[in-house]
């Protein structure tokens, strides 16, 4: 059995896969500290649901 | 493996390729003048939405790029200048740049509007539209007036960070529109005056090729003047103030003496010296732009820290 040496279009392959690699923790990163950011500050986050929510009836219609 | 197949496997880009396709220094621009607008409106904005919108403004800017090269990827080929970009050198396929930027276009829209607002993902959206159909595709080749109006494009992200921070348009954003808008002319024709060999060999209808540098050099004049009064104009708004008004009044009278300069110049002379002063022209245009966004950006620290009333 004999490898066949490394050329130069699997470095550049290896590096693609890695930068495609990066970029997508990085987009996982960044949607999961957005949720993060919304839901802490993001008052109330309960809305519509088909049902009746009594907590989202303002507090005068009551 | 035949000749044929090994040449084109040895032609495979790198990731590098992939970000060159996102034009990285005309990005730099677009994120500087889009943190600017976000950092000087008022109000409160999370740090975090704050760097993920100038992010996704970014990405945005990169997906015209992208969009740009895979029509532009012909006369690319020609200019010296863009010879060597990742698509007319063979090592990304046309049609690989444009799904590249089509997608990103798609993300970099939607994930504004979920981090920010839809008003400015709707002013990105409609930023890459102009810039890759309405001056890439329509008046980039049929028109002297292609950057003139094609220069909104590059006008946008600071309106963009502004809408990012407040949700809405004001003047303040808009007179930071007319200022990139009124400065892409001089600038680029600038650029066009010890281009002009090439922007003739790729057929691109500048103002140099189509009505001579003389006019050029007027017309630098005439924007520079338009530029200054918008430039100050500024200061008046709640984002100016006595700092900016300074560095403002010292960068466009440069600006003007600048453009004058270049009016009273001989062409044998210029041909001479290899446009020497029309190149220094041209990165004194890159700095006037940045300086000026600077200075609002010192000019709303200098206000949030509290020392307004000192000047």
């Amino acid at each position: 059995m004999s490898f066949r040496p490394i050329h130069d279009l699997h470095r550049r392959r290896l590096g693609r896969n890695i930068g495609l690699g990066l970029v997508l923790v990085a987009l996982v990163s960044i949607v999961f500290g957005l949720t993060i950011v919304k839901v802490s500050n993001g008052g109330n986050i309960e809305a519509f649901d088909h049902v009746a929510r009594p907590a989202l009836v303002p507090k005068g219609e009551e | 493996m035949n000749e044929l197949t090994q040449q084109v496997e040895l032609n495979e880009a790198e990731f590098g390729d992939y970000f060159a396709l996102l034009k990285p220094r005309v990005m730099s621009l677009v994120v500087f003048t889009a943190a600017v607008g976000l950092f000087i409106a008022p109000g409160y904005t999370h740090p975090f939405i704050a760097f993920t919108s100038i992010l996704f403004i970014a990405l945005g800017g990169g997906a015209s790029g992208s969009l740009n090269m895979w029509f532009d990827h012909d006369i690319d080929a020609v200019m010296k200048r863009t010879k060597s970009r990742p698509v007319p050198s063979g090592r990304i396929k046309p049609g690989e740049a444009l799904s590249f930027g089509m997608w990103l276009s798609f993300i970099s829209v939607v994930m504004l509007g979920l981090a920010s607002n839809f008003l400015a993902a709707g002013i990105l959206a409609f930023t890459i539209f102009f810039y890759v159909v309405i001056y890439t595709m329509w008046l980039k080749r049929w028109t002297p007036q292609n950057i003139v109006i094609g220069g909104a494009a590059g006008a946008f992200p600071p309106l963009i960070g502004w809408a990012v921070a407040t949700g809405g348009i004001s003047h303040e954003s808009i007179m930071m529109f007319l200022l990139i808008f009124l400065w892409t002319p001089p600038h680029f024709w600038a650029l066009a005056l010890f281009m002009n060999d090439e922007y003739t060999a790729a057929g691109v209808p500048m103002l140099t090729v189509t009505h001579g540098k003389l006019e050029t050099r007027r017309k630098i004049v005439l924007y520079s003047l338009f530029l200054a009064p918008v430039a100050l104009g500024l200061s008046f708004t709640s984002v100016g103030g006595l700092i900016y008004f300074v560095i403002a009044a010292v960068l466009n009278a440069r600006f003007i003496y600048g453009a004058w300069a270049l009016l009273r110049r001989d062409e044998e002379i210029a041909n001479s010296d290899n446009y020497n002063q029309e190149r220094k022209y041209f990165k004194q245009s890159l700095s006037y732009l940045f300086l000026h966004f600077l200075a609002l950006a010192l000019q709303s620290m200098w206000v949030k820290i509290g020392l307004e009333a000192w000047l």
